[in-house]
């Protein structure tokens, strides 16, 4: 089907923090014309970006600031995916000859505090159905029950993403914790604890994706080997599409493993193959209960990947070497492509003080409402 | 007594003592319950759903407690949060629960269905929804 090679030619990011009265749109600017000019500036046939709560034509504003509009601009909106959603229809799209050059940008600016959502009915929200952090812990709750993970093994978890993210410049949070300092933080809802829990907040990413070989470029060539977006398929009460009710969901593939075969089966590659993994971390539970639905493990046996390490910068496959969302924070149309920049850091070698050495096939993922969950491989 | 309704029509139907029942679908077709109720079946499409009545006995399959109030509502904190599953349809239902300690829950305790007051209106009016109660709650 991918007849095309399409290689991520310039990369850029706006960190992931708090930025006052800094408008989503002038952090688009900043890593848009950061990935343009790492690309050479070449002419681009059309942009996507990517954002949940950016409103109407956010990225017209952008390109508008910048004098570069003219080509089609299209919003995207996947909740948690909608980076890695808006990279597979620039991938799609060279792919199938309709263009050579797209730029793929995301932004955000979240509010503060439990997400609000216009997903819930104003009446799920009244009767308290709709606080987001209490659908993680109960999802929690049944990895726990079904994987032997412990409330100690979560906490390890925060603690290696945060160890990661202090080698981050463009994280939120740059300081590493401790087992015992996230089990002091507070519960939210049991037993997720406030460190458990990233934080919602703003930035940008950009990438420009073009078709073929980049002629006389000094770095090394990263490819888009698979971008893949799925939804959920009906039955799963505590899968991201938040439904009200559910069956026996044992049988049922959720949406990343659905978007994670479809990636792997494109990209030519097994989840053996990963050097490297980017993946969504909302809460600490939801980075264990990828490695099952990725394939990092058996089913059942993610408890086994944390205690021996395997996921550590030094282990097998390193996951989060950015720091996860649990040290970068989420800004939800940005979130994915920042792992796409940080992968194609990775794959190139230019990683600094968090490369995974040698890295050379890795894996971004994003799951969240909808459902939508999308699966990114790259590879040199 | 003062008056009360629903936090929205169509979630459960209120008996003349205030008791309630949760409104569901069934497909023949497909052989599934759902929970609220739509016009199709949410698990093929099929257009035969048939209004039923869910059963009000259930098991316990996950919860938790919300301990800070989340945007839009207005009730007490903390509060019960989880997952039941009906006895007899099988079919797992996201709900409130009426004991908000999670260390007094166990996997698979009996539950029943309960009405569960929200908080009162501007206009003096109780607001309900349906929540679960362990069996032996007296409330």
């Amino acid at each position: 089907m991918s007849t095309g090679v399409v290689e991520v030619t310039g990369v850029g990011i706006h960190p992931f923090g708090r930025f006052g009265e800094k408008s989503a749109t002038e952090m688009g600017v900043e890593a848009v014309r950061a990935a343009l000019a790492e690309a050479g500036h070449p002419p681009f046939q059309a942009a996507f970006c990517a954002t949940a709560y950016g409103g109407v034509a956010s990225g017209h504003k952008v390109l508008g600031a910048l004098g570069l509009t003219g080509v089609p601009i299209v919003d995207v909106e996947a909740g948690c995916a909608s980076g890695g959603a808006a990279l597979m229809l620039a991938a799609g799209a060279i792919r199938a000859g309709m263009y050579d050059t797209v730029l793929v940008f995301g932004l955000e600016k979240m509010p503060k505090g439990i997400i609000r959502s216009s997903f819930f009915e104003p009446w799920r929200e009244e009767a308290g159905l709709a606080a987001t952090p209490s659908y993680f812990a109960l999802r929690a709750q049944r990895l726990m029950r079904e994987s032997g993970v412990t409330k100690h093994d979560l906490a390890q978890i925060v603690v290696k993403n945060r160890a990661n993210g202090v080698h981050n410049p463009d994280a939120m949070f740059q300081k590493p914790t401790t087992v015992e300092e996230v089990l002091a933080s507070r519960v939210v809802c049991e037993p997720l604890h406030l460190f458990m829990l990233c934080s919602p907040n703003e930035g940008a990413a950009a990438v420009v994706v073009q078709r073929g070989a980049r002629p006389g470029g000094t770095v090394a060539a990263v490819r888009v080997a698979a971008a893949v977006l799925r939804s959920h398929l009906p039955g799963s009460v505590l899968g991201e599409a938040t439904p009200m009710s559910g069956i026996d969901d044992r049988d049922i593939p959720p949406p990343t493993t659905l978007a994670a075969q479809a990636a792997y089966e494109e990209a030519g590659v097994a989840p053996r193959d990963l050097h490297v993994v980017e993946c969504q971390d909302t809460d600490a539970s939801r980075e264990v209960l990828a490695y099952e639905e990725l394939g990092l493990c058996a089913r059942g046996d993610a408890a086994k990947l944390v205690a021996d390490g395997s996921t550590t910068m030094t282990g097998r496959v390193p996951v989060n070497p950015s720091g996860g969302l649990l040290s970068k924070g989420e800004p939800l149309g940005a979130s994915a492509l920042g792992q796409v920049v940080e992968l194609t850091r990775q794959l190139r070698g230019t990683a600094g003080a968090r490369q995974v050495e040698g890295a050379t096939v890795g894996l971004a993922h994003t799951v969240g409402r909808g459902a939508n969950a999308a699966v990114v491989i790259l590879t040199t | 007594m003062s008056t009360r309704r629903p936090v929205t029509e169509g979630l459960f139907a209120t008996r003349d003592d205030g008791s309630i029942a949760l409104l569901g679908g069934y497909s023949a077709t497909s052989g599934k319950f759902h929970f609220p109720r739509l016009p199709a079946c949410p698990y093929t499409g099929a257009d035969d759903v048939e209004a039923v009545t869910l059963s009000t006995a259930a098991t316990l399959w996950g919860w938790t407690a919300v301990t800070a109030a989340p945007p839009g509502y207005p009730g007490e904190v903390p509060y019960g949060f989880g997952i039941v599953e009906l006895v007899r349809e099988q079919l797992r239902v996201i709900t409130r629960l009426t004991e908000a300690d999670p260390a007094k829950l166990e996997f698979g305790q009996p539950m029943h269905l309960v009405a569960d007051v929200l908080h009162t209106d501007d206009e003096g009016t109780e607001v309900v929804t349906y929540a679960f109660a362990p069996v032996g709650d007296t409330r």
